[in-house]
């Protein structure tokens, strides 16, 4: 048995009463005061997360940019020092080993951030690829806490705590600065749809910075939030879940996400594959849909079109904001456009759901 | 308002009752949809399905989870509360009251020797709150 892990803010979570669970081997607040009200509150206000379980791997050296390249399906040559893209992790079955974010300090120096059930398998993945490369491949996941305020008013709880003018970083790019003096990174980025910041640093630092930024914003309407919020808003803004929505045996053009595949910027693991699979023709792809009745549907219920079972519902649940019962599910090709119906199996009752468009939720800029 | 109040009768699996005459109401408890948070749906079964002790008779969600709910004795289905189709969260904001689920037309009254009273239910609540 190895010995479940605690970040750095584990005794503040308890301290705030939270409902600690186990999520990929680490001991996580599922919810302070609801997943209801946390939800809720990124969507109009904003909400603090510790998200210090997920897993950093830092690559050096003369090849990093080749290394990057090898490995993930998105085009790092095309990202500016300090900005940041989404990618798949990739096997040469052209499917997922993981999805991350590639944050590029240059081109010798890029910074992933993985989840956190896969940090041991993607950095021994990483590594093997890099072997004859001039690149240093290092797990640096117990180096950082990492901290995910969100929601519309993160700007200004954030902008007097650090000493950075952080409407200069956009969407998807990242600066380092100090935070009340405490050197961190700050990035533009999150996993629920809303404009907000994550702040890396050291973990001595942490429950220092959480304490602060919650001081701070509570006035505001902020709100400590949990791995069940976590879920249910980037579910509404349609970000996969790995192990749930993408795995090994899933494709990165079947995830819908053809965006992230960069075919023209030269090899890479899978590449073949997915080049193949777009000149045939998917046989499948991931859907976004409504559920026509007021029984939720859940992860894993069987999905069935013209009375044959075709997989299973990916990702399903209330959608707090959107106010409707939503799920992700791959789907046979021809039963993919908007407005096809097709069933879910609750509890030995056929419920009717229709795919519709996504993400389901999409915030104002 | 108690969190457990006497006059109910309780089950291991956080259900209560209200026995009146040869009638049962029936919910979930306190503690049952504090665990579960924000209830969003509740499934019941219809009235005159019949159901015996420990069967499932219905489901209960919170935006995180699903929960089933069992039948704390045997018996007919009378009354199915349909206010929490459109008013789930009644079942959080007042369990013992408009929260009600089911009432039931009692088989066996043998059957009430097994549940717990108030002072019982939350003994065994605190020995499983460790």
């Amino acid at each position: 048995m190895t010995e479940i892990k605690r970040t750095p803010l584990n005794d503040a979570h308890r301290a705030l009463g939270a409902k600690m669970v186990e999520f990929a081997g680490w001991d996580m607040p599922v919810q302070y005061s609801g997943t209801l009200p946390e939800h809720l509150a990124v969507r109009t206000a904003s909400g603090l997360f510790d998200v210090s379980h997920m897993g950093e791997i830092e690559i050096r050296g003369a090849q990093a940019l080749n290394l990057v390249q090898l490995i993930s399906s998105n085009d790092a040559s095309k990202l500016s020092d300090n900005q940041i893209h989404y990618s798949a992790l990739m096997t040469p079955q052209g499917t997922f080993v993981d999805d991350m974010l590639v944050h590029r300090f240059n081109s010798e120096y890029f910074f992933l951030c993985v989840n956190a059930s896969n940090v041991d398998k993607d950095f021994a993945w990483i590594a093997s690829n890099a072997k004859g490369l001039d690149v240093e491949v290092k797990n640096t996941s117990d180096k950082y806490f990492q901290i995910a305020l969100q929601g519309p008013n993160s700007l200004e709880i954030l902008q007097p705590l650090v000493d950075i003018d952080l409407s200069s970083i956009k969407y998807y790019w990242f600066k380092e600065g100090n935070f009340n003096g405490i050197p961190v990174l700050l990035t533009r980025t999150g996993y629920t749809g809303e404009d907000g910041f994550e702040i890396y640093g050291l973990p001595d630092e942490a429950v220092n910075v959480w304490n602060k930024v919650l001081d701070q914003g509570r006035p505001h309407g902020m709100i400590p939030a949990g791995l069940a919020a976590r879920n249910t808003l980037r579910l509404e803004a349609k970000m996969m879940l790995y192990g749930h929505d993408i795995d090994d045996t899933t494709t990165v053009l079947e995830a819908d996400l053809a965006w992230i595949v960069k075919l023209a910027k030269g090899d890479f693991l899978g590449r073949d594959v997915l080049v193949k699979q777009k000149e045939n023709g998917l046989q499948r792809k991931i859907v976004g849909f409504e559920v026509l009745d007021r029984a939720p549907v859940r992860d894993g219920y069987p999905v069935f079109v013209d009375g044959q079972q075709v997989g299973q519902v990916t990702s399903g649940s209330p959608a707090p904001f959107l106010k409707k019962n939503i799920g992700l599910a791959y789907l046979p090709i021809d039963k993919t456009s908007i407005g096809t119906e097709f069933s879910v199996q609750v509890r030995g009752r056929d419920i009717a759901a229709r795919v519709i468009e996504t993400p389901f939720y999409k915030r104002k800029k | 308002m108690a969190e457990y109040p006497d006059n109910l009768l309780y089950t291991k699996d956080h259900e209560w009752l209200r026995i009146e005459g040869t009638v049962a109401t029936i919910g979930i408890t306190y503690f049952a949809q504090a665990e579960l948070g924000d209830i969003v749906y509740v499934e019941l079964p219809k009235a005159g399905e019949k159901l015996a002790q420990s069967d499932s008779f219905g489901s209960v969600e919170s935006v995180k989870a699903v929960s089933e709910i069992f039948m704390p004795i045997s018996g007919t289905i009378e009354k199915v509360n349909d206010a929490l189709n459109d008013a789930p969260d009644h079942v959080n904001n007042d369990p013992y009251g408009e929260g009600w689920m089911i009432t039931v037309q009692i088989e066996n009254p043998s059957e009430m020797d097994a549940l717990m009273s108030a002072a019982e239910y939350e003994d065994f609540l605190s020995e499983n709150r460790n």
